[in-house]
């Protein structure tokens, strides 16, 4: 298997990220989309509740992550759309390199371009819902384990939706369940740190779900664009 | 000149048996073998739907055959997908590349992917009229532009096996002829060209014919 001809094993994960951050600097309204929506539902939220900081202080960590979740749903619909339309994801299933370090480049390349601006942001958006800095910390902590998470986890149903039309719904649908666990123990852990609570259980739990899907998914995102490119 | 990695030193075979294909109730084709040898074309015929595209894809490893096996260099090319694929560059009916990117930054790209020979690139560039166009961003390319982008990337593969499916349309007469003196001097040098096309194709080679119906 290893003939001198072959490139070497990261060649085309490095190639693969390059090109998308090249893709996302030439067209930063792709980015800045899903991170719009994030700071518009987060921020409208309080407005609409009322400036009662007890209350605010209950919804805070929830509203947050509900709206990271579906800030990353949103783009993740076109992970894998414009290289299956212009042609590259045939070149890449074509290429000798190994599909699922590949599969691993573009969750990254989608979690450099759109969870880490969110992480980045949050603490911003945190400021509207008045809470206190030790929560802060812990919330952006748990949305970097998180996203991480939704980046891997949905590559995979962007990959088993890839050729249909409209599979938007269709990836909900796949991704959600698998989401779930991360947006229970995300959202609970913040609340549990605004209360002064305890946070590491949460917290090793995220940690543990993120390290599971860097191992699972991207061998599962290979299968599922081979199937869908068939 | 080309410089095609095993031009002197192996000859690398291609063949197929038993190979069936059915898309939905039709079957495109059935028990359908050919062995294929350095220096050889192999011509994929019929009329539009008659299943050239799904052969060739078949044979790239894209889409699965109901029965048959490919072997290259006498290897399945299931068992060895990597090998195959590093000595094979394909050619499809979208080009491949990102309308956002330079033809420089999509060409980088690909020499990420495969290894890609870019030492005499210049020189292509000129020859298939790129040069000067490099700065552009693809999507600015005319359609026969970057068809000749896609022969660019055929050029600097370092690959034994060309794959290439209508590789003439959108190009003009210079273009085709184009097409023709590349292949040509591809199978001179040891290589080997699986090609889908409707239009006949003339050449100094040893041509086999698929003919679909």
């Amino acid at each position: 298997m290893n003939a001198p001809h072959l490139p070497r094993m990261f060649d085309g994960l490095v190639a693969v990220i390059r090109r998308d951050l090249e893709l996302a600097w030439r067209r930063p309204g792709d980015v800045l989309n899903p991170l719009f929506f994030f700071a518009i539902v987060s921020t409208l939220f309080p407005l609409a509740v009322g400036p009662d900081a007890e209350q605010l202080a209950l919804n805070g960590p929830g509203v947050l992550w509900v709206a990271a979740l579906l800030a990353a749903l949103l783009s993740l619909n076109s992970l894998f759309l414009n290289d299956y339309e212009d042609g590259s994801l045939e070149q890449m299933l074509l290429s000798p390199q190994p599909l699922p370090l590949l599969a691993l480049a573009k969750s990254m390349s989608h979690w450099l371009v759109s969870g880490l601006p969110l992480v980045i942001l949050s603490p911003l958006i945190a400021m509207s819902f008045q809470m206190p800095a030790r929560a802060t910390t812990v919330m952006m902590l748990t949305l970097a384990l998180g996203t991480v998470s939704f980046s891997l986890l949905g590559s995979i149903g962007a990959g088993l939706t890839v050729g249909l039309n409209r599979g938007n719904a269709l990836l909900s649908l796949l991704i959600l369940p698998l989401a779930m666990p991360v947006l229970i123990f995300g959202a609970r852990t913040v609340s549990l740190a605004a209360a002064d609570d305890a946070v590491s259980a949460g917290l090793y739990f995220l940690g543990a779900y993120c390290m599971l899907a860097l191992t699972l998914a991207p061998f599962a995102t290979a299968a599922a664009l081979k199937i869908s490119n068939e | 000149m080309l410089h095609k990695r095993g031009a002197a030193t192996v000859t690398a075979t291609l063949s197929g048996q038993d190979l069936t294909l059915i898309r939905g109730d039709r079957c495109l084709f059935q028990d359908l073998k050919f062995a294929l040898k350095s220096g050889e074309l192999l011509l994929i015929e019929g009329p539009n739907g008659s299943g050239k595209t799904s052969l060739l894809r078949a044979i790239a490893g894209l889409a699965n055959l109901e029965e048959g096996r490919i072997a290259w260099n006498n290897t399945s090319v299931k068992r060895g997908r990597q090998d195959f694929h590093a000595d094979l560059v394909w050619m499809g009916h979208q080009p491949g590349f990102k309308g956002d990117l330079t033809l420089v930054e999509n060409l980088r790209f690909e020499a990420g992917l495969r290894t890609m020979i870019t030492s005499a690139a210049e020189h292509q560039l000129i020859r298939l009229g790129l040069a000067g166009l490099t700065d552009i961003p693809f999507r600015a390319l005319s359609a026969g532009q970057q068809r000749r982008v896609a022969l660019a990337r055929m050029l600097m593969a370092e690959a034994a096996l060309w794959l290439m499916d209508e590789p003439f349309t959108n190009l003009d007469a210079a273009g085709q002829q184009l097409v023709i003196e590349l292949l040509q001097e591809h199978l001179q040098s040891g290589g080997m060209c699986v090609m889908a096309s409707h239009r006949p194709v003339e050449l100094e080679a040893t041509v086999q014919r698929i003919t679909l119906r």
